[in-house]
């Protein structure tokens, strides 16, 4: 389906929630909205309920750290019978970003915030089970955001000495 | 289980490692035959642990599976448990979050132990440099035989286990022509 | 001591860990179980001790750079990666396939979704007793490596994508081979399907096991055989077709009980489709490029560059630093042996991705795993997580 025949979902949208309904985009053929961060259950649940977008497909976020606000948080569903796809996104700032969990309308969304909170440190407020995911539970720092440096270690070549390390004698 | 600490340099293996109870009685004629006999019944008859990581546990289900057939030389059982095991074949890339796992399981295995990093990733963390994946195994557990490919082909396990068996042996690694 | 319900003695619940070092978690997988006796209550699947920061390290990499990675996430089927990376590229900038090129993506897919389906068939029946069966996957498996291996250079980690087509054409020779496998390959799938299929062993263990209706795997996010067996007609590759998939006649196999022998039957029917789709590739295999002709995001033919200084140049640019992306965000999906492979990609307007998210198959799918053992015995739950054929690599990435 083109975004062409998804331009009445989105006036339809617009009525119903006028303030909350930020923006909305399309980029080569997926419809984007952006919505205000209290609003986002009910418009989620609008999305489910009466449209029909009963399938998510994933949640995550993007750091951008020159912008205020700092986060995107985004879920895509799809709606399986009308094969239709729209991306759901909302804004949280530093310090201390947090937004509704989506866990009551899709709960499917649950390993996925709970990613998303373990690599980006997005709190989602409703979760059921909020905790790390892929670290380890002690784990300090959110890996993904922008300013974690990621480093295994400085790369040594054979041209540098490296102290305590003899060949070993079976070598032959 | 405490925070455990990597370390900077490898363990070392082998005779830079310091003697054995087997070296220890010195060389004579006695110990040498007992030796000898000793390390043919290790050799050849090295049963790995089930522990396959990532990417390179398909290849080494490869070299069990009928083409290459790992039991040929002597590794004919994987033994789930590590205390039924000799051998660590430390097939994939090694997770922050394994690192525990993998020590515990390494001294789970009663000695003589051996331990072979199948992989780029094992050997040396591989493509990732970067804050999940340690960067090599060595860093662990003690290593034998590092197996570089990524991944390996199964021909290049075998030819990680032979060479193995000749290190067990007291053999050069690498025969020269007679 | 008097026997009787009345008599019973209290009993608490039982947490046993089924570790991450487990020879039936297909990876390192942690399942945390809490057992009244034998029968399951609850279980918390701990991921995690795969976790390789792919998501990270694209981040750094040029998109060209970024495909050699991909392989490693999913891989028992690392064409299908490959594939999926470079479609949200194209997506992105805009790049159409010649159609060589997109023929020669579908028969690796199908390639690899046979060998992926032929190894989970071998280390599911491992798990549940059938140890001649992982003999007979490896023999077939080893056939769809070997062209593999003639085409690319490697069994496994392919790489063999490029924004814009493939990396190579077709060496000569490959497609006999190609048709060998094909014709070779039905009767062995009979052989193997013979040894399961009416197996009243195989049958008391994965019947009525693991029960997902419907509505409840749409709600739970799971997708692929899974998602087909419980009678949801959903294929990514019916539904939004990419790669040509329009143009080859195939059938999407849907379930009826949402029990893993329905998974099951899934995947062998599966495998058999994908063998139709093989044969119809190689029948109407276009002639043509392999790859774009637009000199922005692909390299130019080594012999142009003795005789045209504008094709250096462009070498040199893609070499060193890669093409540019428009700024915005893209979602393109490919159908891998697991379910629905995603990746969501967000372009700043630079060479490398800004954020790559990767929607992996096996994490919706595992995400069920806590609603399907409740209340089965310890048994079923390794048939169960057999069935649901995830992957921990791209599960953790």
């Amino acid at each position: 389906m083109t975004v062409n025949a998804m331009a009445p979902l989105v006036e339809r949208l617009g009525d119903r929630f006028k303030q909350a309904l930020q923006e909305s985009s399309e980029f080569r053929g997926d419809l984007s909205i952006v919505v205000d961060p209290s609003s986002i259950v009910e418009v989620a649940r609008y999305l489910k309920d009466e449209e029909g977008f009963d399938y998510l497909l994933y949640a995550t976020a993007v750091d951008w750290p020159a912008r205020d606000p700092r986060f995107t948080i985004v879920w895509e569903v799809r709606s399986l019978a009308d094969k239709t796809r729209i991306r759901l996104k909302t804004t949280a700032t530093m310090p201390d970003p947090h937004v509704p969990s989506l866990t009551s309308v899709w709960p499917a969304s649950n390993w996925h915030e709970r990613e998303t909170w373990d690599l980006l440190g997005i709190k989602f407020d409703g979760h059921p089970d909020l905790r790390r995911i892929l670290m380890p539970q002690s784990w300090e720092g959110f890996p993904l955001r922008k300013d974690y440096v990621s480093f295994g270690e400085p790369v040594i070549f054979s041209d540098q000495k490296l102290e305590g390390l003899e060949p070993d004698a079976i070598r032959g | 289980m405490g925070e455990l600490k990597l370390r900077d340099k490898p363990f070392l293996t082998g005779r830079a490692a310091g003697p054995t109870p087997l070296n220890a009685l010195g060389e004579n004629v006695l110990t040498t035959t007992i030796d000898k006999v000793i390390n043919w019944g290790r050799s050849s008859a090295i049963w790995p642990a089930l522990f396959g990581l990532a990417c390179c546990a398909i290849e080494m289900m490869g070299a069990v599976g009928p083409r290459q057939d790992i039991s040929r030389f002597g590794s004919e059982l994987f033994r789930a448990s590590p205390r039924q095991s000799d051998l660590l074949i430390v097939s994939g890339r090694v997770a922050i979050k394994m690192v525990p796992v993998i020590r515990q399981v390494y001294d789970q295995m009663p000695e003589p132990k051996w331990v072979i990093a199948m992989g780029a990733c094992a050997s040396s963390a591989g493509m990732f440099n970067n804050y999940a994946i340690v960067q090599s195994v060595d860093k662990i557990i003690p290593v034998d035989i590092y197996l570089p490919g990524c991944p390996p082909r199964p021909e290049a396990l075998l030819d990680a286990v032979i060479k193995l068996q000749r290190k067990i042996r007291g053999e050069p690694l690498v025969k020269r022509s007679a | 001591m008097p026997f009787g319900p009345e008599h019973e003695p209290p009993t608490e619940w039982m947490e046993l860990n089924m570790g991450p070092h487990h020879p039936s978690t297909h990876g390192v997988l942690r399942v945390r179980l809490k057992l009244d006796g034998e029968i399951v209550r609850d279980a918390d699947a701990d991921i995690g001790y795969l976790h390789t920061g792919f998501e990270k390290s694209f981040e750094d990499k040029t998109y060209t750079q970024g495909i050699t990675f991909s392989d490693r996430m999913d891989y028992l089927a690392p064409p299908i990666n490959n594939v999926g990376f470079v479609s949200a590229v194209e997506k992105l900038i805009g790049v159409d396939v010649p159609p060589r090129a997109q023929a020669i993506r579908v028969i690796m897919m199908e390639l690899a979704r046979v060998a992926s389906h032929e190894l989970w068939l071998g280390t599911t029946g491992l798990d549940l007793g059938v140890y001649s069966g992982f003999f007979y996957a490896w023999r077939d498996r080893d056939l769809a490596l070997d062209l593999n291996e003639a085409y690319s250079g490697v069994r496994m980690m392919t790489s063999f994508t490029r924004v814009g087509g493939v990396a190579w054409d077709l060496p000569d020779g490959w497609l006999d081979q190609l048709q060998r496998f094909i014709d070779v390959m039905p009767a062995r799938l009979d052989d193997f399907e013979s040894m399961l299929t009416d197996n009243p062993i195989w049958h008391q263990r994965l019947k009525g096991v693991g029960v997902i209706s419907a509505q409840d795997a749409i709600e739970a996010g799971v997708t692929g055989p899974v998602l087909r067996a419980s009678g949801v007609n959903y294929d990514v590759r019916k539904a939004f077709p990419y790669c040509g998939y329009e143009n080859y006649d195939f059938d999407v196999p849907v379930g009826a009980n949402g029990d893993c022998y329905d998974r099951y039957r899934m995947r062998v029917a599966e495998m058999r489709q994908s063998l139709r789709i093989l044969q119809q590739a190689v029948d109407n295999l276009p002639g043509g490029p392999w790859i774009s002709a637009d000199r922005k995001v692909a390299l130019p033919p080594r012999a142009e560059l003795s005789k045209s200084m504008e094709a250096v140049i462009h070498h040199f640019r893609l070499v060193s630093e890669g093409f540019k992306g428009p700024v915005g965000d893209v979602y393109a999906f490919v159908e891998s042996p697991r379910g629905e492979l995603g990746f969501y990609l967000v372009s700043d307007g630079t060479n490398k991705p800004y954020r790559m998210k990767v929607r992996p198959p096996s994490f919706c799918n595992l995400q069920a795993l806590r609603k399907l053992v409740q209340g089965v015995l310890v048994a079923d739950v390794i048939a169960i997580m057999g069935s649901l054929d995830f992957i921990l690599g791209d599960c953790d990435r």
